[in-house]
């Protein structure tokens, strides 16, 4: 790193001889509104004149900042002059600086109020209460800075979709050094996260179109990026699904699993590869959950057999009539009354997925059982509407009665006709 | 009474020249045989399309053309009006019983060579008129907009594409469009309720005035023998023996029709999603099996046609044929080699479309 | 006339009342059987042809509630078609209505009066009184539709 600055230093003082010599009758000729920053670096070679070309993207560009804004200098002044410290030039900032740098303004309160008063100017110092910034204090310069996820010289606003922090783009983001191993190396974490998240159900509601999906930053924070402690799993999981978390705290479960250690949710849900739960976990089956710590005979293997018999009931009812209910609306029979029903039903599916939280089989069979009732009853609505289909061929045998004394009349009206 | 009957027929005859008629029905007779019951069969395809009108004048109250509404409509149709399920379902039943009752009168009449001078053009007329109840079937399948139409309507005007030069244009005037759309409904709507209602009702009263015209054709065997003197010449007179036989069909016909549309209901099926995956098992109406199915069997290449292209133009020459039978099996009236050669032509094309619709079925 | 002659049973007399009779007979069974037939097609059709009770082909709109139904800060849950939906009479005495299926995983959502949002019962999801999703797992806001209030009707609409 040190090295590389040298050498860069002395290829910059080559480089703006050349672009004084090339740029200063144009700066001349310049209007007002001039900048002599932008000027002679975008004359520069690519390594030089990157961030003047990609900057008027750059959200601050349009919030009518320059460079001598982040940089220091003097943007009027045409010499090499305006990169002296003297004009307050502070060049580009290390690794370690950026935080400040950035903070300069973005934690202060009173100038971020000019530009936009509702954006918070807390991000610094929550900055070095997460694992990046504390590690940056002890001098590690890999970890992530602003500009890492935010970008630099092309920063884009959180809510614009080509940002890198947009919601649909935090994992990618995050995923650059998280799923590298060969940069992870000596850090002693996994970098499977991203590959786990992106088969969870949350990157697949993020890529259903759902920006409030929760990504990385959602449950690890952003600025205070860190791993949930334990304690703090099921707050964390919570925020989004209350109830299954007020249930869960509520259960025998939840003192039992904080005295053992063991992390809430995250115990049957896993945490990056959060998968959509299906059915088949809870209960005594092959793929069941509760089995894993449960065995046959005691209380929570009794419970995991009940709930699950409840969840196969309601299933199954629901089936049988929605397959009667298809079939009678196939065949043109309104049966709209039944199928408002079955959304009842379906809501009872739902909440007793959820009551399984409380790991109490009354509750969930109170849930399904009720669902299982609605279900009969859309179901037996659904026979009824095939019984009234079947009825009409009780009008058919008036008309075809009708039909056959005609036919009979006829038939003897020929023969009488042609015998006399 | 009597004395008012008269007196109000009297009136009308004055002025319509009823006289006519009834010198007419007098004396039109209908040759008696042991096939004479095929001759049965055209009044009740007649008869059949009399209810289609009938029915179709009824569902039109309710029905709307648009891919919005017609699902709906259908479904509206069946549940909220009353017996709209019952003149949806015979709407439905009589058409395929229409087209079946066409294909048994159509080969009786090839099979009794009744198509043979002076009778040409009846058979054209007749063919004409297969043809364009296979375009009502055509259309109207595709008017309740459910999924198994809208895939079949694909399929089928996909077919209309492969047809050398015209074809492309021929499937966008269709469709209404490149895709099956709300557009080719509107349009199939068009073709099925105005269009080809008008030049049926047209092409079928050119056919009865030629049937009238000339009478009912007696098969050569027969004819053979009466002329050798082993059977007796019969006939029955036309009014009001045979039209009083003629009814007692009808009525068969709309027993069954009945019988059919209130045992079996015309399902609705689901509605169509143009954006979905067609489902498995997609498959014409019935009386398009054979050809869809010779199509299945054909190799997408064929030296340098397409497979399509080659069995549409099959279909094509075989069809072109069919209709001028007449011109081609000059001698029909005796038994010469020619005219033999047309009978197990007959046997075939009947046999071909019996044993290819029911490959398909399985 | 040249008609098949054998196989006689009937009118065997052949006296002139047995003729008569027999025919008279045949009539009335013909006659009955036309009239029963034609009545059997007639009956459906003038019954077809009298517009049903809902004469929209569609479920395009429903009358949801009467005016004066619901109090302020009050909803009710009503059929739209096969699908439940919700009115809801805001405090400021606003009608709105919006479809009660939950954009999460299609439950039924109710309206919390305590909380003057729609709220899902299965995972706390929440919506603001214009149906958008401002808590809890529901991704989607929910469809709105036109309400109007034609007499004494409250009429929902579907936007088409």
């Amino acid at each position: 790193m040190k090295r590389s600055i040298t050498s860069s230093s002395w290829i910059i003082g080559c480089a703006i001889g050349v672009a004084i010599v090339f740029c200063g009758p144009s700066v001349a000729s310049a209007a007002p509104a001039k900048d002599s920053c932008v000027a002679c670096h975008s004359q520069l070679p690519d390594e030089y004149s990157k961030p003047a070309k990609l900057y008027p993207g750059d959200i601050h560009h349009r919030a009518g900042l320059s460079c001598a804004d982040c940089h220091g200098g003097d943007r009027n002044d045409d010499s090499m002059n305006a990169m002296s410290p003297a004009k307050g030039f502070r060049g580009a900032p290390t690794k370690a600086q950026i935080p400040a740098f950035c903070g300069r303004c973005h934690s202060n309160p009173a100038y971020m109020r000019k530009f936009n008063p509702s954006l918070r100017t807390d991000q610094e110092t929550e900055y070095f209460t997460s694992v990046h910034g504390k590690k940056l204090k002890q001098g590690d310069a890999k970890v992530a800075v602003c500009v890492d996820c935010h970008s630099v010289h092309d920063i884009l606003a959180p809510s614009d979709p080509r940002a890198p922090v947009y919601p649909t783009h935090v994992a990618e983001t995050c995923a650059r050094c998280h799923a590298d191993a060969n940069y992870m190396k000596g850090y002693n974490i996994p970098t499977n996260q991203y590959a786990l998240y992106e088969k969870s159900v949350h990157a697949a509601a993020m890529e259903g179109g759902d920006t409030s999906a929760p990504t990385c930053s959602t449950c690890h924070g952003n600025h205070g990026a860190t791993p949930p402690g334990l304690n703090s799993v099921a707050n964390v999981c919570g925020t989004c699904h209350v109830m299954n978390q007020e249930l869960f705290e509520k259960s025998p479960h939840g003192p039992i699993f904080a005295k053992m250690g063991l992390p809430g949710c995250v115990q049957c849900h896993s945490n990056h590869e959060i998968l959509a739960p299906r059915d088949s976990w809870v209960g005594t089956g092959p793929k069941a959950i509760c089995v894993t710590c449960h065995v046959a005979g005691d209380n929570g293997y009794k419970a995991a057999k009940e709930i699950s018999n409840g969840f196969d009931k309601l299933k199954s009812t629901y089936q049988k009539a929605d397959t009667v209910l298809n079939t009678a609306e196939k065949s043109g029979m309104e049966v709209s009354n039944a199928r408002v029903e079955m959304t009842n039903a379906h809501s009872d599916l739902i909440k007793a997925r959820v009551a399984v939280h409380s790991f109490n089989a009354a509750d969930v069979l109170k849930i399904t059982n009720e669902g299982v009732a609605t279900s009969q009853k859309a179901y037996e609505a659904g026979v009824a509407a095939l019984h009234e289909r079947d009825y009409r061929r009780k009008g058919l045998a008036l008309a075809l009665i009708a039909i056959v004394i005609a036919i009979s009349g006829l038939y003897f009206k020929i023969r009488k006709m042609e015998r006399g | 009474m009597a004395d008012l009957k008269r007196r109000t027929l009297d009136w009308l005859n004055e002025r319509l020249g009823g006289e006519g008629i009834e010198e007419f029905l007098r004396h039109k007779r209908v040759p008696l045989h042991r096939h004479t019951i095929w001759y049965y069969f055209g009044g009740i395809a007649l008869f059949l399309f009399v209810i289609q009108v009938l029915t179709g004048i009824l569902l039109l109250m309710y029905y709307r053309p648009t891919a919005s509404g017609a699902f709906e409509s259908v479904q509206f149709i069946m549940t909220q009006v009353k017996f709209g399920w019952l003149i949806r379902s015979i709407h439905s039943w009589s058409a395929n019983l229409m087209i079946f009752i066409i294909f048994v009168h159509m080969f009786s009449v090839f099979f009794m060579k009744a198509y043979r001078k002076p009778r040409e053009l009846t058979w054209v007329s007749g063919m004409l008129l297969f043809f364009l109840v296979l375009a009502f079937g055509f259309s109207g399948y595709l008017l309740p907009w459910n999924t198994l139409a809208f895939f079949a309507t694909k399929v089928g005007t996909d077919m209309a594409g492969f047809v050398p030069i015209f074809g492309k244009w021929i499937m966008v005037f269709l469709r209404g469009g490149n895709q099956v759309t709300g557009a080719t409904l509107t349009r199939f709507f068009g073709f099925h309720v105005a269009v080809l209602p008008g030049i049926a009702t047209m092409l079928i009263a050119f056919h009865l005035l030629l049937v009238q015209k000339l009478g009912m054709s007696v098969p050569p065997g027969v004819e053979r023998k009466i002329k050798a003197g082993v059977e007796p010449e019969r006939s029955m007179p036309f009014f009001p023996n045979f039209l009083l036989r003629d009814i007692l069909g009808w009525y068969g016909a709309l027993g069954a029709l009945g019988a059919l549309a209130a045992i079996f209901p015309w399902e609705l099926g689901t509605k169509a999603n143009p954006f979905g995956s067609a489902p498995a098992g997609i498959h014409p109406e019935w009386y398009f099996l054979f050809m869809f199915q010779t199509l299945k069997y054909l190799p997408s290449k064929v030296f340098f046609i397409d497979g399509e292209l080659l069995g549409l133009m099959l279909f094509g020459v075989a069809g072109a044929i069919w209709v001028v039978v007449p011109f081609l099996d000059y001698k029909a009236g005796g038994f010469g080699r020619v005219t033999r050669f047309f009978t197990g032509l007959g046997i075939f094309a009947l046999g071909y479309i019996i044993v290819f619709s029911c490959l398909a079925l399985l | 006339m040249t008609v098949d002659s054998s196989s006689g049973k009937s009118a065997t007399g052949a006296g002139e009342t047995n003729v008569d009779s027999g025919r008279r007979w045949v009539n009335l069974l013909l006659g009955t059987g036309v009239v029963a037939t034609i009545a059997s097609f007639i009956y459906p059709a003038i019954r077809y042809v009298i517009p049903p009770p809902v004469s929209e082909a569609s479920n395009l709109s429903v009358v949801a509630a009467k005016v004066g139904e619901l109090k302020n800060n009050a909803a009710k849950v009503f059929r739209f078609g096969s699908e439940p939906a919700i009115l809801i009479h805001t405090s400021n005495g606003n009608y709105r209505a919006f479809t009660a299926v939950c954009t999460h995983l299609g439950c039924t959502v109710q309206y919390r009066a305590d909380l003057h949002e729609i709220w899902c019962p299965c995972h706390n999801g929440k919506y603001d009184l214009h149906g958008r999703n401002v808590s809890g797992p529901p991704p989607r806001p929910l469809v709105q539709y036109q309400v109007h209030i034609q007499g004494e009707d409250i009429v929902v609409v579907r936007n088409a």
